[in-house]
């Protein structure tokens, strides 16, 4: 395939590490088309007295259609959680791989995350060096439990208010209110969070702007690995390693596709943040 | 020419005392005899008959004798009594009022009682209605001829010679504005004048006709509290129902907040229950009192999707009742514990008594009423919070610092410098 064929002009062969799996890039990628796709159709309800609440309601085809894309996007997202859970238990307990509980590629936090974040926040008034981050650093752990932790909130409660006639055989209906402000709350957090602090950190700082496009091809640059996350550089230089995840520029379709994918959903994500925050301080 | 008095009354009686006046008028005036009718139209038939400054003083004497009174042989001057004992014609330009008072007295006093008597008389308001503008002069049907002015399906017409144009609302300063365009568009306006009903209502059925009060009148019709009585003379059984009802019950007691009618169906925009946009309104016709309740309504899935325009879930009547409101105390109420279970039924099919615990009102501030959610509420609010104002500070510095350093140059000497890897 020609599409395939890497651009030989910007990225030479051979000058990348591998950091995501495809999987684990297919996995991002419903991630976030679910999410933005569950934003947009649950803000126009949670925001029902703005005016572009409705003008965005009626632009989803009603509030009928707009929940149908709503629980459409639910089930992508839940099925992104089960196949997530499940590479964790087959990880865990069919390959033994206990390093996902514990050490420098675990999520799982550690002492050395909060140590690192003292530096990294010391770093920021000029007191200190830059932190010498490893494979994950603590926000980018804090991001993905926030968003574990998040699924399962805002999917249970979604869940019990899609049907809740049958949750009330084993709930009592007050339940169904809390669900409701819960469901609602957490789902402002999440959006807010990702939409902001998410989106400095992975692609707007003055470091990565545009963007990071290593989510979509997988791949980061020898620089790149060598600049951001010395620590993991380090060790893997030291064990021998390194070599194993050498790689090469992803094909040039990857990088386009995750350039328009990713760059859409920052211009929605911030969209919706203007939004929320016209609604906030109007 | 004078303003012609006159009114409308299709009884026989007052034809017969019309006519008796008009043969008893010879004998009383003993001097010059009164001119005929004949007499009279020997000038005033002549389509050409002007007086001095130009106006038509012309009648036409088939129009005259196909009217009510010509009809019952009523003789020029028993309403112009002025000319009754002239001798001298052609007479002055200037003659008395036509007296329509003379045979329809009850009418006229009942006039008198009325807002555009009233306006005529005390504020000089000369564009208020008197007899002639609704009935005619010399024209004059019954109402029950459909050909005539005050016919049941002709009054829109009539009454809004002045209600409905724009000049004369402003000349005669009438508040309420250019009523009849809002009642051609309510469900009675398209029964009145599409479908010609004759049961719809027409301006007098609410109004009166001669007595015509203004709403703050306590005599009128159309006054607070005396609209439900009003109302169900038409719409009998939700009169009933309404009284019952907890607002009912209110306004029998003279309650001045309690909704009658009118608060939430509007007076002259009458709109079909059943229309999306008026459903949706009157979710904030009944806020305006029910101030709170609106607010955590608004909170839920209900109000929400109801806020956004769209009227097929549940609003304030699906769960109250429309007319037959009662408190939730009162084992009629439709959300009495008894009943709950079959109103949330009406949408939720499979509701049981577990499911109908869910609070459509719930406050998250209110402690007592819904302790969990209070809590729940508090927790998240110290999440939303903390997290916030934690990555908020976070994304703040990072961003001054990532700012200086490239401003500095720095971010380009490490790209350059592969050997300095804590960039300090």
């Amino acid at each position: 395939m020609s599409a395939q064929v890497p651009d030989p002009g910007r990225l030479p062969a051979h000058t990348h590490y591998r950091r995501f799996s495809r999987e684990e890039r297919l996995l991002h990628g419903f991630l976030m088309f679910s999410f933005v796709g569950l934003a947009f159709t649950g803000l126009p309800l949670l925001f029902s007295h703005e005016p572009w609440a409705a003008t965005l309601a009626r632009f989803l085809g009603g509030f009928e259609s707009a929940g149908t894309i709503h629980r459409a996007c639910a089930i992508v997202m839940m099925g992104v959680f089960t196949v997530h859970l499940s590479r964790i238990v087959r990880r865990l307990f069919l390959q033994k791989d206990l390093t996902i509980l514990w050490g420098p590629t675990s999520m799982v936090p550690q002492p050395r995350d909060v140590r690192e974040m003292a530096a990294h926040i010391r770093w920021f008034v000029g007191a200190g060096p830059h932190p010498r981050f490893e494979h994950f650093t603590y926000w980018e752990k804090f991001d993905y439990w926030a968003v574990f932790w998040g699924m399962a909130i805002i999917g249970g409660s979604g869940l019990i208010l899609w049907l809740p006639e049958t949750f009330a055989y084993v709930l009592p209906g007050w339940v169904f209110n809390i669900a409701s402000l819960i469901h609602g709350e957490e789902a402002l957090l999440a959006v807010v969070f990702i939409f902001t602090f998410h989106f400095f950190t992975g692609h707007l700082r003055p470091e990565k702007f545009p963007m990071d496009s290593v989510i979509f091809t997988g791949r980061v640059t020898v620089k790149e690995m060598e600049e951001e996350r010395p620590g993991e550089f380090e060790r893997l230089r030291r064990a021998g390693r390194l070599d194993e995840l050498a790689s090469a520029p992803a094909p040039r379709w990857v990088y386009r596709l995750g350039r328009t994918a990713g760059g859409a959903a920052v211009v929605l994500g911030l969209l919706m943040v203007a939004l929320i925050l016209f609604a906030i301080l109007t | 020419m004078t303003r012609l008095l006159a009114t409308c009354s299709r009884t026989v009686l007052a034809l017969a005392a019309a006519a008796s006046i008009a043969s008893a008028a010879p004998q009383q005036a003993a001097a010059p005899k009164p001119p005929a009718n004949d007499d009279c139209l020997a000038c005033h038939g002549d389509a050409a008959a002007v007086r001095a400054d130009g106006r038509s003083v012309a009648v036409a004497p088939e129009t005259f004798a196909g009217s009510i009174h010509g009809m019952g042989g009523v003789a020029c001057v028993s309403c112009h009594a002025d000319l009754a004992a002239l001798a001298e014609y052609p007479h002055a330009d200037k003659l008395q009022p036509a007296q329509c008072a003379t045979c329809h007295d009850t009418a006229v006093s009942a006039y008198d009682t009325g807002v555009h008597a009233q306006a005529r008389r005390s504020g000089g308001n000369l564009a208020a209605a008197a007899c002639a503008d609704c009935h005619g002069s010399h024209d004059i049907m019954p109402s029950s001829d459909p050909s005539s002015r005050t016919h049941h399906a002709r009054l829109l017409d009539t009454c809004g010679r002045c209600h409905g144009n724009e000049e004369i609302i402003k000349r005669g300063r009438i508040e309420i504005g250019n009523v009849v365009d809002l009642f051609r568009d309510s469900i009675h306006g398209k029964a009145l004048i599409k479908s010609g009903l004759s049961v719809a209502p027409a301006c007098t059925d609410c109004h009166g006709s001669h007595d015509i009060r203004r709403k703050t009148d306590p005599a009128s019709k159309i006054f607070r509290n005396t609209i439900p009585g009003t109302c169900s003379s038409c719409h009998e059984g939700i009169g009933r129902e309404y009284w019952e009802s907890v607002h009912g019950t209110q306004v029998s007691k003279g309650s001045p907040l309690a909704p009658v009618c009118t608060n939430c169906h509007t007076a002259h925009e009458i709109r079909r229950s059943d229309v999306e946009g008026w459903k949706l309104e009157v979710i904030t016709e009944c806020g305006t009192c029910h101030e709170h309740s609106l607010e955590t309504y608004r909170d839920t899935f209900h109000g929400q999707v109801t806020a956004l325009g769209y009227a097929r879930v549940a609003s304030c009547a699906d769960c109250h009742g429309a007319h037959d409101v009662y408190p939730k105390a009162d084992p009629r109420s439709t959300i009495s514990d008894a009943k709950r279970v079959a109103t949330c039924q009406q949408c939720h099919a499979r509701a049981t008594a577990s499911f109908v615990k869910f609070d459509p009102h719930a406050d998250p501030g209110n402690r007592e009423r819904n302790p969990m959610l209070y809590f729940t509420a508090k927790f998240m609010n110290m999440l939303l919070l903390g997290v916030f104002s934690f990555f908020g500070l976070l994304t703040a510095l990072w961003l001054g610092r990532s700012v200086q350093l490239k401003a500095a140059g720095e971010w380009r000497r490490r790209r350059g410098d592969d050997s300095t890897e804590d960039g300090e």
